[in-house]
């Protein structure tokens, strides 16, 4: 064992990375979530983003037109669950869920012809002040453009929901829609936008994990993190401040083990290839406690004539 | 009456009319651990399944399923393709052997192959490739091309095949570089590319500058393309993509002459349970092109090296080997069995941390 060949800057880099798919993916279900709605789907989204990305990617060879296509992708399939539970007025949990499936096949389908392809490279952003700073210089610099833009949207969904008239709007019809209605906004309006913009983040975080993390396409690829990122919303309980500390909680312990084990740590593989997933329940258990933050209106049908 | 006495006939008639245009071809499964376009593994595979095509034109026809998960799911596949009149199954994952083995005992009118095992039965022959001898090879251009001395290994699932490529990479980089250091993650999957490219960042973070990879997707060559300065080998395909990049040489399994002449058994009738288990001499295990990258005594060494194992005049396990217990495992000029070969479950001495049970 050898642990000192673990360098922190580095794990602390590569934790970065592998956080950034939960990140997008978890920001975006917190505001549909806030807005009322329990969408299931992302990991749906998010495999249909990866494909849609992938192959606008390879095809123009812009990563950034990818990144583009992966959000109008993730935002289109979620207009078919927001159709079918703001209009149709279908159970939340089972539309969801249909959507996952739905999304993991439809991306299958699309991606046939694209398994094996090399994308276009996402160019990494050298921010001169950043990187000169002592310790985190490394950590914090030479990433991709879509990682800063993750903390920004994390940021700016923070200050949207605290600060601005949008953010009250959002909130109000979350927690109780038929108050929100009587006072005049459109509840299945806002929900509908939420679910877009929902829809939109796990597009680009899937696009993330298609074109940066690994880059290459395959069947299934997201292996999952649309769920994690369903859970850490939970484990946030709802704020968009926790959320980053979630993501990055389950990509130290995922890149973690890994280190681990090629340091040679004598503790059985198997252990610590689950052990993301035990971290992220054991927490979401104990953070269950404080229930009430949840929007009261979460996953509630709403029709204007109730 | 008479009507209906003649429509009968008549299905009759058809019906062994296109039962005997159905038996005039062969008719070839494949079954795949992973998708088609891989890139590696299961890309070679079904290069293999086209030149039995290409071979037999007319007279053959193949069928083949990407994808299928080992275990239960494995078998369904299989009794599938044997319901559907295949005259003769390639399973190409290591996964599939006790699947093909119950299936081979329901029909023993087809005939399987399993690729990687070690089970047979009447109708059912395994083969493999004696892919340590390409990790030689590979083990001796790390050990003289790392400049940090840690060289990364992405270790899949722990079986025999993939210890002994371990182990020959191994002896062969120690051999030239006495202070070389192997790291191994294991990700536990044949085809994962997520997996794969994590495994590979994390190994190169710790300092790893060569990485060999036993997992079939390029992702890891990918990572290390991204992190520069980098380099690493195709698996089970040439990986040619990468030739500019980090790709110094690769390993490629070529089935295609194996599976023309497996077919060509069953059309004769003369197919039989075999074990086959071929190298580098017969060409089941080629070395892909060493690039530039690689300094000209380098390549010539390895280039030896990997003629003397045809040759026959070397076997890459060759004693003085110790476990890595430091028990004795094959005293000076001792060569290693095939048995021993095929149920590897040890490192060789030098190797740090334990194989995940």
């Amino acid at each position: 064992m050898d642990l000192s060949s673990i360098k922190p800057a580095l794990l602390l880099a590569s934790l970065m990375i592998a956080a950034t798919p939960v990140i997008y993916a978890a920001i975006g279900e917190l505001v549909v979530e806030r807005a009322g709605v329990l969408n299931l789907g992302v990991e749906g989204m998010m495999i249909t983003g990866a494909i849609c990305g992938f192959i606008a990617a390879v095809n123009t060879d812009s990563p950034m037109l990818g990144f583009m296509a992966a959000a109008v992708g993730g935002a289109l399939l979620s207009l078919l669950f927001a159709l079918l539970t703001q209009y149709a007025l279908a159970n939340q949990v089972a539309s969801g869920l249909a959507l996952t499936l739905f999304g993991l096949g439809v991306s299958s389908l699309l991606g046939q012809g694209y398994v094996g392809i090399k994308p276009p490279s996402t160019p990494k952003l050298d921010i001169p002040v950043l990187s000169d700073l002592p310790g985190i210089g490394t950590v914090l610099s030479a990433h991709d453009i879509m990682i800063y833009l993750g903390l920004l949207l994390v940021a700016a969904v923070w200050a949207v929901l605290k600060y601005t008239r949008i953010g009250l709007i959002l909130r109000a019809v979350g927690e109780n829609h038929d108050a929100a209605h009587a006072l005049g906004y459109k509840v299945v309006r806002v929900r509908v936008l939420a679910i877009m913009f929902g829809g939109a983040c796990a597009g680009l975080g899937g696009a993330y994990i298609s074109l940066v993390r690994v880059p290459q396409w395959t069947e299934g690829m997201t292996a999952g993190v649309g769920w994690i990122a369903l859970a850490l919303v939970v484990f946030a309980s709802w704020r968009a401040g926790r959320v980053l500390l979630g993501a990055w909680l389950f990509g130290g312990v995922t890149v973690l083990q890994l280190n681990l084990q090629a340091a040679g740590v004598a503790i059985p593989v198997e252990y610590l290839s689950m052990s993301p997933y035990l971290i992220t329940i054991v927490v979401l258990v104990i953070m269950s406690s404080d229930k009430n933050k949840a929007p009261a209106s979460l996953g509630k049908i709403f029709h204007a004539s109730s | 009456m008479k009507f209906i006495n003649l429509l009968a006939s008549a299905v009759l008639a058809l019906g062994t009319a296109s039962a005997a245009v159905a038996e005039d071809k062969t008719k070839v499964g494949f079954v795949y651990v992973g998708p088609v376009g891989d890139g590696g593994w299961t890309y070679e595979h079904d290069q293999g399944r086209l030149a039995v095509e290409e071979h037999f034109g007319d007279k053959v026809e193949t069928v083949y399923q990407e994808s299928v998960p080992e275990g239960p799911d494995a078998e369904r596949v299989i009794t599938q393709m044997a319901l559907q009149g295949a005259d003769l199954i390639f399973t190409t994952s290591f996964g599939y052997m006790d699947p093909t083995l119950n299936v081979a005992g329901k029909f023993p009118d087809v005939k399987f192959e399993h690729a990687t095992g070690y089970k047979t039965s009447d109708n059912m022959a395994n083969y493999s490739a004696r892919f340590y001898e390409g990790r030689a090879v590979q083990g001796h251009i790390s050990g003289k091309m790392t400049k940090s001395n840690i060289i990364g290994y992405i270790g899949s699932i722990p079986i025999p095949e993939v210890i002994r490529g371990i182990n020959a990479a191994y002896i062969h980089a120690k051999k030239v570089n006495p202070d070389v250091q192997f790291k191994i993650v294991w990700v536990f999957e044949w085809f994962d590319p997520a997996k794969e490219a994590d495994a590979a960042k994390a190994l190169i973070d710790q300092g790893a500058d060569v990485i060999l990879q036993h997992t079939d997707s390029t992702a890891p060559l990918a990572a290390a393309e991204e992190a520069g300065d980098v380099i690493g080998f195709g698996q089970a395909s040439d990986m040619a993509e990468y030739i500019d990049g980090p790709r110094v040489s690769s390993i490629i399994d070529n089935w295609a002459p194996y599976y023309i002449a497996r077919t060509q058994a069953v059309m004769d009738g003369t197919w039989e349970s075999v074990a086959t288990w071929d190298g580098i001499a017969p060409g089941m295990v080629e070395i892909g092109e060493i690039t530039d990258k690689v300094p000209a005594d380098v390549k010539a060494e390895a280039l030896a090296l990997k003629e003397s194992i045809a040759a026959g005049d070397y076997h890459p396990f060759t004693g003085p080997l110790k476990k890595q217990d430091g028990s004795d495992w094959l005293a000076e000029g001792e060569v290693a069995d095939d048995g021993t070969l095929l149920g590897m479950n040890f490192y060789v001495e030098g190797l740090d941390g334990d194989i995940p049970q």
